[in-house]
């Protein structure tokens, strides 16, 4: 379980004194196996949300624990290690391969060469990436194959929490469309706690089985997506579903969310249509 | 590897032994060539003898002979008194004797000669005006002057000069000592300072102007050595001693002619000096070209080398801390920043007193040198790393150590060897001083060079250090193939990083 507890955050801004506000208070729980999808647009605060969890920054006010165990400054070395983090863009080390990549942090931790090749092999294979791509750098790969390694390289050490960031912001609508769905495929698969922070409203329904929907450092709404629709708690909120929407308006059927806004409710989830 | 053979030798060379004598001379050919008359006659009364050539200024040699670093060389009166005795006060033998005894140093009776100061017109243009007294010098105000930098700043040279005989004359400007002889010759100024022993007078005809109301010092040449040498080799003082009296103001400027304008090296005319003189046959060593070339390639890059290495392994730790800690940072950057500004000849002379002569204080100031680039490339390569690729070792939960070897290092290593690159080229054209301060090097051919006015001898020294400079730049480039990752010398557009 993760949890935050009333967490505030400022940063200083340039005038004397006067800061920016980007979370106000805010509380908020993760269940093992749920996927959960912070929306909101952009400066709402929820990519400072993902990073006070892995302990990248440290809130001003509040608790955030992972298991029943605060992150703090000691703890964070070893709770870094049971949290995989896929940053925007996918924060790959140009000096290092591939397969470099994957293999630092688990290297670091004193596993031998074989046991990392296999977890290597094995999450290729369930990632759908290339083995030929794995002695690339990744100014060699495409957009997709780096968020791929990505995925891999926050997936090593076998994580309880996964962490993600955009992770499909900086692709084309193919690539997004096909890791979209091997994404969901590897959640599906792991059955692991994951937080995953998106802009995108359909990307929000698509993978979450639950939505908090932030706006100015505060969570607005949290709940499926049939509970903001129906029974908005603010003007915001409808406001935001009614903009996202008429992006995608007259283009068919090409986004789940709009075409099949459906079962969220039940603790389903809402399908792209190859799934 | 064929330099580690002249680097060992200069490293031993620092250990002087304790029945060697070390003569030191300064940066020009009278001093040079007594200089090797004193080694000659050390070496004859069976003490071995090292020669310290063109060490530089009067300051350079006293302070090296104060501290031991040299045991003896030819000075003049007139320096004594007004130069390192300045307002002091210093008259009469006596009192010089006695002022240098505090800082036990004796001095021998005078070599016999009388080098002063002069001033000295084209002979043709003196005539023609009617001039051969200074004093005349006032009736012609439009005439030019140019006169040696030294003698620009000296507490006997221009300034009193002037205040001494009311002299009206505005156009005077500093200019190389030998550069002045053609200066008169074209016609560009009409006097300048000369030494009266100076070959040229002769050479270019030259009046020399006599010094009607007294204004310059008697510059009598004498020998200054330690007091403990007198204790510790009393045959070698002795035999030195042979020289006093000896030399008659006709035959020092014969012996600086044939040095400077028949170019025969100044061993061998103080050698042929000393056999007529006092019948003895000196061995004279002469270096080929090629055996000097390789002496001064092994102290050149043997300076560039280790005061590079150690700077690599100050600097980067420094540009390490000063990336992590910003405040401590600033200071540092502002301290590199700070070195860099002293002027290069001044902080080698800083050194002497620390350091003594030779290598190690040239070592220490190219050291310093090379600290700036490399503190100031290592800190922007460190900081300069996308916060995403800093936030991604972070987050993978590795400790700042391994964050740092993994990942901040290699992904630096471009901009930490670039500085280190900059660094090495600098050192190679800044260590062509060191011979200043008797570090050899390049920069010696170059000095002796510019003394004896041969431009084969200059060339001597500046086409190698302008090669070696080539050669480094290039060994650089190769490196940096094996140093920086290859995934960074990849050209597309960014990976992760944007």
């Amino acid at each position: 379980m993760l949890e935050l507890r009333d967490v505030s955050k400022r940063f200083d801004a340039a005038g004397a004194g006067s800061g920016i506000t980007a979370l106000d208070t805010v509380s908020l729980t993760v269940s093992a196996g749920r996927t959960l999808a912070l929306l909101g647009p952009s400066g709402c605060g929820k990519s400072t949300l993902l990073r006070l969890m892995i302990g990248l920054i440290e809130p001003d006010e509040g608790t955030v624990s992972v298991g029943a165990q605060a992150v703090t400054p000691d703890s964070v070395l070893a709770l870094r290690r049971r949290m995989g983090y896929v940053i925007q863009h996918g924060g790959l080390f140009p000096h290092l391969t591939a397969r470099g990549n994957l293999a630092l942090q688990a290297g670091h931790f004193g596993w031998t060469a074989q046991r990392i090749d296999e977890r290597i092999a094995t999450l290729s294979e369930m990632t759908r990436f290339p083995a030929d791509g794995l002695e690339r750098y990744p100014a060699q790969l495409s957009g997709g194959q780096r968020q791929r390694v990505s995925l891999m390289r926050a997936l090593m050490l076998d994580p309880d929490v996964l962490l993600l960031d955009e992770p499909l912001g900086a692709l084309d609508p193919i690539s997004r469309s096909d890791l979209q769905r091997d994404l969901e495929a590897v959640f599906e698969a792991l059955g692991k706690m994951v937080v995953l922070v998106t802009h995108d409203l359909a990307e929000a329904v698509f993978f979450g089985h639950h939505i908090v929907l932030m706006h100015e450092g505060r969570i607005v709404q949290q709940g499926s997506y049939r509970d903001l629709e129906e029974r908005p708690a603010t003007p915001f909120v409808t406001r935001f579903i009614t903009a996202q929407r008429s992006l995608h308006a007259g283009l068919g059927e090409t986004r789940p969310v709009d075409t099949r806004p459906g079962d969220t409710q039940s603790g389903g989830r809402p399908r792209g249509e190859n799934t | 590897m064929r330099w580690l053979g002249p680097i060992m030798g200069l490293l031993l060379a620092f250990d002087a032994s304790a029945d060697e004598v070390k003569i030191g001379s300064k940066k020009f050919t009278e001093s040079v060539v007594l200089g090797e008359a004193l080694a000659h006659l050390v070496r004859d009364s069976g003490v071995e003898a090292v020669h310290r050539r063109e060490l530089g200024g009067t300051r350079i040699l006293w302070n090296a002979l104060v501290t031991g670093e040299i045991d003896a060389y030819v000075e003049y009166t007139g320096t004594l008194t007004h130069e390192i005795f300045a307002g002091r006060d210093v008259h009469g033998d006596a009192a010089i004797q006695q002022a240098a005894a505090e800082s036990g140093i004796a001095i021998s009776q005078p070599l016999g000669f009388n080098n002063t100061y002069a001033i000295g017109m084209r002979e043709a243009v003196a005539a023609e005006l009617g001039i051969d007294r200074i004093s005349q010098l006032r009736a012609h105000p439009d005439l030019k002057f140019g006169f040696n930098n030294e003698f620009m700043d000296r507490g006997d040279g221009w300034t009193s000069l002037r205040d001494h005989y009311r002299l009206p004359q505005r156009e005077v400007r500093g200019i190389d000592h030998d550069l002045a002889y053609r200066g008169l010759e074209s016609g560009t100024i009409q006097a300048t300072d000369l030494y009266s022993t100076d070959a040229e007078i002769a050479y270019y005809g030259l009046r020399v102007l006599v010094d009607d109301e007294q204004h310059f010092p008697e510059y009598r040449a004498l020998i200054l050595y330690r007091q403990d040498l007198e204790r510790r080799l009393p045959a070698a003082v002795a035999s030195i001693k042979r020289l006093q009296g000896q030399i008659a103001e006709p035959d020092m400027v014969a012996l600086n002619a044939r040095a400077r304008l028949d170019r025969v090296p100044e061993g061998q005319v103080a050698a042929d000096f000393l056999a007529e003189l006092l019948a003895f046959t000196a061995d004279v060593v002469v270096e080929t070209a090629v055996q000097r070339l390789i002496r001064h390639t092994g102290e050149h890059m043997f300076l560039v080398g280790v005061s590079l290495l150690l700077a690599i392994l100050v600097a980067v730790p420094s540009g390490i801390a000063a990336a992590r800690y910003a405040r401590l940072g600033q200071g540092i950057l502002a301290l590199v920043g700070i070195l860099q500004t002293i002027p290069s000849l001044a902080l080698l002379v800083f050194m002497i007193p620390l350091l003594g002569i030779g290598a190690p204080p040239a070592l220490a100031a190219l050291f310093l040198y090379s600290l700036l680039p490399i503190v100031r490339n290592t800190h922007a390569g460190l900081t300069g790393i996308p916060l995403e690729l800093r936030e991604s070792a972070e987050a993978l939960g590795l400790p700042a150590m391994a964050r740092l070897r993994r990942v901040e290092l290699p992904l630096a290593s471009p901009a930490i060897l670039a500085g280190i690159k900059t660094s090495a080229v600098i050192n190679v054209g800044t260590a062509t001083l060191g011979a200043l301060i008797g570090a050899g090097g390049y920069g010696q051919p170059i000095l002796t060079g510019i003394r004896l006015d041969d431009v084969g001898l200059i060339l001597e020294g500046a086409v190698p250090a302008a090669a070696l400079a080539l050669i480094v730049q290039g060994a650089f480039e190769l490196v940096e193939r094996v140093v920086v990752p290859k995934g960074l010398r990849l050209t597309s557009d960014a990976a992760g990083v944007r």
